[in-house]
């Protein structure tokens, strides 16, 4: 299975997102932030990093890319996308998950092993968690700090749209310890901590962030 | 005033020049006009001045540095040596790495998160420079007291511009040292290490050479940003409608440089370059001196065409600029298409500036006028070279009499309990997960261990699991009791934290940081380190690969202690077997290594406020020992952890904090003594009941000490019938100090 992984200028986690797809049996496709081709992939990951330097706000130049205006309306028919932190950031400013993320509470840059637990079970990439799972992967960012407006919040807990929390203290002072969102159809995913730094024990406080990319893979075999 | 020209220089010899402002001696700027045979044109005059400093042309420590050359041991892992931009070592399987440690001590105290921001920026671009890809930065930090008021306007800025840069370029920062102590209260250390990845045919050197080939700066546009010195020129000699004084700290965009080193590893991997040279300190003028002399001499620029951020700057700011995120690369003729396509896929500028001549000067032109035309040797090697008198000061007898040893000691288990909380909680000792959180230790993926292990240890390649480690250490007390012992154990402690992993150590950079050269007893402590670690490297067969210093860490006539950081890179076959300092199940806990009365310049006696006596003793000869067991046994030990700071009592409580969990213990003789001790060539170690007969059996062997302190397990470190803490409690006096003072 093809999956694309987007390299914008300043991504940094594309090469661990692509490694993350290789680990759990797909096929990493390299996508230029400057091409508009999705070279047939069946998932799209944007990775971390600080796309265009993260220049005005984060996300906001990554937003009117070339390879964007391909993505968002295929994202839009149905095509799965995971958005690891920069890449959450991106798919909050194109409007493809609703909310914003803001500075940590802290106002530092936070890199620590955290724990998550797993809401949804039901989206393309969380597919193979169990629901209430808690697993330990990097938190790494300075502005992951989940933000929307009252309403938004109720309509993201009733239509069942978190996929994960934060466990324990609440790292960066997102909205009802959000770490993860997805769209109603259950295809577009954002999520602020590392799954691609926890695919090997080895390397990562876990292994337990590959299931993001095998929930991906496998139900596409 | 008008454009100074190489042809005006020669008809007005007698024209005044602000050589002293620019920091030249009287005698530097005659040798200036011997080498010309007329005085220099304002342009040469600020090319020399930046490259004659002290921080360009070493001209207060060649004399020793020397010794490195003369005695390096015989290696076959030395592929680049002293000289180019970084050094580099094989480490196998076709692979080359790449190490350096920089100093950014005075920017990062005017201005603490540029300061630390840019050197950072500036160590990865020596990397990157040698043709390798930038996979790990490890940072040694000096400050003042921990509750000094500007210790806490310094250290938050210096923490948050290494992370800034550090994780907006995609470079793990992995290690490092935070150390506290009065002596850096107005100079504090920031030293910035990097290290880097390469198979052995892409490795470049910083080399102009082939008449006819293309020179290209590529990345930011120059501003008028870190001139420092050269605005005298600016501002005094020139015209008077000029911003004078322009700031002398750079400024960083890690976005840049991010780009700028996707788009050199591009650009190396088709190989498109002869020569390369990132543009750090004296800028433009060190880059072009350096690339010609060390080519075959002639080059041609023309300087209106560099691309500025602010068109007014002069020749003369446009040379000295230290803009960051700048390089510049020789490039032939057929393949220049190639280069600046890469450059533009990745939108950063590139722009031919001049060319390689079959001459032997460097010629510089403004608008067709010639303003610089030099042998560029004379600019970048033939700086002068000072043999400062030195002299072991007359109070250092005095200071090493008063030994550390005869202070009053804790006695019974209130007094000792209470010492021991009281050295896990000081600034030095305490967790430093405040800071090491504001870094991404895990971008690229390949990071096996971090800090606070004792190495930091990095996978480079992810079918075979080869992989290095690497440590920086050094206690400035030490080396401020007796320098030439303190480096060596400085030496030997960062051997032994690479050695602890299970990597076999393989080379040895250093960043001296020092007081003034001008002052024979700093001068002495300089000499000494020099000659120490030159000894210490022949000793344990380890070339120095590289290394920069930095004097003048000093307030009025107070220097620093002497802090000769020395950085260790090891090679680790298997990255899947190297051992961390953390275990799991129960486990038998053995010392290796002897334990004697060794307290001064040590964390307990700088708790007392005191520092005298003589420093530990080392046997570099036993550390190879040590380093040869660990390697042999590993698969038999379960963690390691090396004793050096607060000794025993401390290595034993970062493993069990680290473990999560209790143990007990039983000490010997004196338990003061043997907890508090400092003495080196020992390490901790936890084996499991079933090999720990097998491990003590081998270790005699190779005659090692070992001592069989007992087992882990429990809520308590138990000492018996000495005393017994809660791990919960240590945990809390260990964690709670550096937040509570650095949390805004």
């Amino acid at each position: 299975m093809r999956v694309g992984v987007v390299t914008f200028p300043g991504t940094l986690d594309d090469h661990d997102a692509a490694r993350a797809v290789k680990y759990a049996g797909g096929e990493p496709v390299s996508l230029w932030h400057g091409d508009t081709d999705l070279k047939d992939v069946a998932g799209v990951i944007l990775p971390g990093g600080f796309s265009y330097g993260d220049y005005l706000r984060c996300g906001a130049i990554a937003r009117f890319s070339p390879i964007m205006s391909s993505i968002i309306p295929a994202a839009e028919n149905g095509l799965p996308v995971l958005g690891i932190c920069n890449g959450f950031q991106v798919l909050c400013e194109s409007h493809l998950l609703p909310g914003a993320l803001t500075r940590n509470v802290g106002l530092h840059f936070l890199c620590r092993d955290q724990e998550i637990e797993i809401v949804n079970t039901q989206s393309a990439w969380s597919g193979d968690f169990t629901r209430g799972q808690r697993i330990t992967i990097p938190l790494k960012n300075g502005e992951g700090s989940y933000q929307c407006d009252d309403k938004t919040l109720q309509e993201l807990e009733e239509n069942n749209q978190v996929i994960a929390r934060y466990v324990g203290i609440n790292p960066n002072g997102s909205r009802n310890a959000i770490a993860g969102i997805t769209n109603k159809q259950g295809n577009v995913v954002g999520i602020m901590p590392h799954p691609e730094h926890a695919i090997d024990a080895l390397t990562g406080p876990s292994a337990a962030g590959l299931a993001f990319f095998t929930s991906l893979v496998r139900a596409r075999v | 005033m008008a454009l100074d020209t190489v042809g005006i220089a020669t008809n007005s010899p007698d024209t005044q020049q602000p050589w002293r402002e620019l920091g030249l001696k009287e005698d530097e700027y005659q040798r200036i006009r011997e080498i010309l045979n007329r005085r220099p044109t304002s342009s040469e005059l600020a090319m020399y001045s930046v490259m004659w400093s002290e921080h360009c042309s070493y001209k207060s420590s060649k004399v020793h540095l020397r010794q490195f050359g003369e005695k390096a041991p015989k290696s076959d892992a030395l592929l680049v040596g002293i000289g180019e931009n970084a050094g580099v070592v094989d480490v196998g399987q076709g692979y080359a790495v790449t190490f350096k440690v920089e100093s950014h001590n005075h920017p990062s105290f005017i201005e603490p998160y540029q300061g630390a921001a840019t050197g950072v920026g500036g160590i990865v671009r020596d990397i990157l420079t040698m043709g390798a890809r930038p996979v790990a930065i490890l940072d040694p930090l000096r400050f003042g007291p921990a509750d000094a008021p500007d210790t806490k306007r310094v250290l938050p800025g210096v923490i948050a511009g290494i992370g800034g840069y550090g994780n907006c370029i995609g470079v793990p920062t992995v290690g490092g040292e935070v150390i506290f102590d009065k002596s850096y209260l107005g100079n504090p250390l920031v030293n910035a290490l990097c290290v880097g990845v390469m198979k052995h045919e892409d490795i470049k050197l910083a080399k102009a050479s082939g008449a006819g080939n293309l020179v290209v700066l590529f990345g930011a546009k120059t501003g008028g940003d870190g001139i420092g010195g050269v605005s005298v020129l600016a501002s005094e000699t020139f015209s008077e409608k000029k911003p004078t004084k322009r700031p002398a700290v750079q400024v960083g965009d890690p976005f840049t440089e991010k780009v700028l080193i996707e788009c050199s590893l591009e650009i190396f991997k088709e190989d498109l370059v002869v020569g390369i040279q990132d543009l750090g300190g004296a800028g433009l003028s060190c880059a072009t001196s350096e690339l010609a002399s060390a080519g075959t001499g002639g080059m041609r620029i023309e300087l209106d065409r560099v691309p500025l951020r602010d068109a007014n700057l002069s020749p003369e700011e446009i040379l000295m600029s230290e803009s960051q995120e700048r390089m510049c690369a020789i490039v032939p003729p057929a393949k220049i298409d190639r280069f600046l396509e890469i450059c533009k896929k990745w939108d950063v500028v590139a722009t031919v500036i001049g060319e390689v001549t079959s001459g032997e000067h460097l010629e510089i032109t403004w608008h067709g006028e010639l303003i610089v035309d030099v042998p560029p040797r004379t600019v970048a090697h033939d700086g002068p070279v000072y043999n400062r008198p030195y002299k072991r000061p007359e109070n250092q007898g005095d200071l090493c009499a008063d030994a550390a040893e005869n202070l009053p000691r804790p006695t019974g288990e209130a007094e000792l309990a209470e010492a021991i909380l009281k050295l896990i909680s000081s600034p030095n000792m305490a967790d430093k997960t405040w800071i090491t959180e504001q870094y991404d230790k895990y971008v690229q993926g390949n990071t096996v261990a971090a800090g606070p292990s004792d190495a930091a240890v990095i996978r480079i390649d992810e079918e075979s699991f080869l992989g290095v480690a690497v440590a920086t250490d050094c206690n400035g007390r030490f080396c401020k009791l007796d320098p030439y012992q303190g480096t060596q154990l400085a030496l030997a402690e960062a051997f032994r934290n690479v050695a602890v992993t299970g990597a076999k150590p393989l080379a040895i950079t250093n960043c001296l940081n020092f007081g003034s050269p001008e002052d024979p007893g700093v001068m002495w402590q300089f000499a000494e380190s020099v000659r120490a670690l030159a000894d210490g490297a022949l000793e344990m067969g380890l070339p120095v690969t590289g290394g920069n210093v930095s004097f003048y860490n000093q307030t009025g006539d107070v220097a620093i202690v002497p802090t000769p950081v020395i950085g260790i890179l090891g090679v680790i076959d298997d990255v899947r077997k190297a051992i961390s300092y953390r275990f799991t199940g129960e486990k038998e806990l053995i010392l290796l290594g002897e334990t004697l009365e060794e307290l001064s310049g040590g964390e307990w006696a700088d708790g007392c406020g005191h520092l005298g006596g003589i420093p530990p003793r080392v046997n570099l000869q036993k550390e190879i020992v040590l380093a040869d067991f660990i390697h042999a046994q590993r698969d038999y030990i379960a963690a390691a952890h090396d004793l050096s700071d607060g000794g025993l009592a401390v290595a034993l409580i970062e493993m069990l904090l680290q473990s999560k969990t209790g143990a007990t213990v039983s000490i010997h003789g004196d338990p003061f003594m043997h907890l508090f001790s400092e003495s080196s060539g020992r390490i901790l170690i936890a084996v499991s009941s079933e090999d720990s007969n097998y491990v003590v059996g081998k270790a005699a062997d190779a005659g090692i000490t070992t001592t069989r302190l007992g087992k882990s397990g429990g809520e308590n470190l138990e000492i018996s019938g000495v005393l017994s803490l809660s791990m919960l409690h240590l945990q809390e006096a260990n964690q709670r100090t550096i937040p509570a003072l650095f949390n805004a």
